[in-house]
């Protein structure tokens, strides 16, 4: 069903490295690759939610997007009214232009707003540059009154600055901003996480409320499997800079095929009484990017390792209708 | 009978902050006890006082924080009873208790640890200000505890300094700091908030694993009720530096009565829910710490608020044995459904 729908963003073979820092003399060292050849479909109107552990890549995969970085390799191809357009390979005027079309809320509010901009300032630059409104500020300033409604604050609050607003309002104000650039994609990288549990359920509430109304498209990026099961369509699991399953949100969590998925799955604790269940326990820890493990990126945490595992990397591929994992197990069944 | 019952027994606590001219009321009246061999989980938001209930028993707040009325009983193996509130915080009682009987976890597991001692030595230095062991013998002790702990290779881990470990191994080590000495109480601070979910479920599996093999009673603070539902055995739910309900585990999931309690269950997605199904939502945000309150914290945001309730105190009230409440609903005369 999703491949009727109109593709939004198509991620094709993305590789994000990292060359650490070289002092003077010192031995060439080693690249970190954050993500390595990650590919994967966006279709417009849905919630695609990233999850994954620190350091798995999900943020990185998110700033390439915006272009806040620039991929090693791979391509970005973004619906621009019906025709792909690689975003990594624009002339400087189309370049511009299609910023406005992704925009990005980050995880700390109270670093993403500066402190000596009120809060119209902080909106109308964006604006004036990409031009909307006409040039004309009233028709701006009528914007932003707008926008904030929208997230619920009052038109007045353009006035203030960000330190007289709490986490959850700022938050919600880094939505508003996101907003009125009428962007077709959002980033929004773990935008709840920095919040408390009363105040993430307003803001999530909000965000579901936003997408039914403009259509736009959430790229969401949590370590919260629960948020990210609640708010997305579709999941991808990142470990290590791969993908490692792709599916549908109530069909990853009810059959979650990938061992790792599995694994982050039980880890979870869930507030519901009798729902102890048995716990897989992942041993050790995430290995460090630096030196990745060959073959198979989770084979040392693996509870179903083989040897091939250990000298063969596992493709992404399609299990089942939409559901897609890169695990040896379920090499042999397709 | 009580005395081996309980383990602590925390009375009326207040404690205050003193900002600028003003006085901050961070914990505000706040009445529980721990079960000899049982874990207590505090659950509540930023700046409910849960920390700061935790640091007033050890004695840890700031030089601008004083306990300012209520008593912390703790009740030692062998009966005695002690009575942390009146000792000095800084006094040899204090400082003997401190680490040996009752010892904390904190929440950040990379600025808790010294970067220039290390690891063994940091641990060794607990073991030798409680206990008179040689150094052999201490070194055999702790590598005997990170391996319990599930560090691989604890002898050659020994000799590391922090920066070495990852996050989860880090937190490891501040157990082991916390567990050398064997205490009666150990009070952990959101032990599992910096960790990653694979990483959290080790360190909650190891925290009861210690506790069975020890004996060990166990203070849980936390903000994620999925932890609580796994770990503990009674909870309380704190709010503007106050108890808002306490009850057994089973209690508070099964029948929660507090508006705060219900919202605050409703209000986290949890896993498998039904998306079409809207999240609960509490309006409003937290009140300001130093807020002058004439009746109830939570009325302003309270989906069942009713006009007393904005110029009474609600006063505990027990709807069943061992389940308090504290709200104007259930005090009696008030009706049971809200």
């Amino acid at each position: 069903m999703a491949e009727q729908r109109e593709k939004l963003l198509s991620i094709r073979h993305l590789t994000m490295e990292y060359q650490p820092n070289r002092r003077l003399f010192e031995a060439k060292k080693p690249s970190v690759k954050a993500v390595s050849d990650v590919s994967l479909d966006i279709y417009a109107g849905e919630t695609f939610g990233v999850v994954g552990e620190s350091g798995c890549g999900k943020t990185t995969l998110g700033k390439c997007i915006v272009r806040l970085l620039k991929p090693t390799a791979g391509e970005l191809f973004f619906n621009d009214g019906g025709e792909m357009k690689d975003l990594l390979r624009l002339d400087k005027k189309t370049s511009f232009a299609l910023r406005q079309k992704i925009q990005i809320v980050f995880q700390d509010p109270y670093a993403s707003l500066n402190p000596v901009h009120t809060i119209q300032e902080a909106f109308d630059e964006p604006m004036r540059v990409h031009g909307i409104g006409g040039g004309s500020r009233e028709k701006r300033t009528e914007i932003i009154a707008n926008a904030l409604t929208r997230v619920n604050l009052q038109p007045d609050y353009m006035y203030r600055y960000p330190h007289e607003f709490s986490g959850g309002q700022r938050q919600r104000i880094c939505v508003a901003k996101a907003l009125v650039m009428e962007p077709r994609l959002i980033i929004c990288d773990e935008p709840v996480s920095a919040l408390d549990v009363s105040i993430q359920a307003q803001l999530l509430n909000l965000m579901r409320k936003l997408q039914r109304e403009t259509g736009v498209t959430f790229f969401f990026i949590a370590h919260d499997l629960s948020v990210v099961q609640y708010m997305s369509d579709r999941i991808a699991v990142m470990y290590l800079g791969h993908v490692v399953e792709l599916a549908d949100a109530g069909d990853l969590y009810a059959r979650p095929l990938h061992p790792y998925t599995q694994a982050l799955l039980s880890a979870v604790p869930v507030p519901v009484l009798q729902a102890k269940k048995e716990r897989i326990v992942l041993k050790g820890d995430v290995p460090s990017p630096m030196d990745p493990p060959t073959g198979c990126p989770f084979h040392p945490r693996c509870a179903n390792c083989m040897e091939k595992c250990k000298t063969e990397k596992p493709e992404l591929h399609e299990v089942e209708a939409g559901h897609f994992v890169a695990c040896h197990l379920y090499q042999q069944h397709t | 009978m009580q005395e081996n019952d309980h383990i602590l027994r925390v009375q009326d606590l207040k404690t205050d902050f003193k900002v600028g001219r003003r006085t901050v009321h961070a914990v505000n009246g706040v009445t529980f006890d721990v079960r000899r061999g049982k874990t207590l989980c505090i659950v509540g938001e930023s700046g409910c006082g849960k920390s700061v209930t935790a640091h007033s028993i050890m004695q840890l707040l700031p030089p601008n924080g004083t306990i300012a009325g209520g008593t912390i009983s703790y009740y030692t193996r062998d009966g005695a009873c002690e009575i942390l509130s009146n000792y000095k915080r800084s006094g040899p009682r204090m400082r003997a208790i401190r680490g040996k009987e009752i010892s904390m976890i904190f929440q950040d597991p990379m600025s808790t640890l010294n970067p220039v001692y290390t690891v063994g030595s940091q641990i060794m230095e607990m073991l030798k200000k409680h206990e008179k062991v040689s150094k052999a013998e201490g070194k055999a002790r702790i590598i005997r505890l990170l391996g319990e702990l599930g560090i691989p290779n604890p002898e050659i881990r020994y000799d590391q300094y922090p920066h070495e470990f990852s996050g989860g191994m880090k937190q490891r080590i501040m157990i082991a700091i916390a567990m050398i000495c064997n205490p009666t109480l150990l009070i952990a601070d959101e032990p599992t908030t910096a960790l990653d979910v694979t990483i959290q479920a080790q360190i909650l599996d190891l925290i009861r694993k210690m506790q069975e093999s020890y004996g060990t009673s166990v203070i849980l603070i936390t903000h994620n009720m999925g932890i609580v539902v796994e770990i503990a055995d009674d909870v309380a739910v704190m709010y503007m530096g106050r108890i808002v309900e306490f009850g057994s585990v089973q209690q508070i999931f099964s029948h929660p009565v507090h508006p705060y309690t219900r919202a605050l269950m409703r209000s986290v997605p949890v896993l498998g829910m039904n998306k079409d199904q809207e999240l609960a939502v509490i309006e409003g945000t937290t009140p300001d710490a130093s807020t002058v309150f004439t009746g109830c914290e939570f009325a302003e945001r309270c989906e069942c608020a009713r006009p007393e309730c904005f110029h009474r105190f609600p006063k505990d009230t027990e709807i069943e044995a061992g389940h308090r409440v504290r709200c104007l609903l259930y005090e009696e005369g008030g009706e049971e459904n809200g």
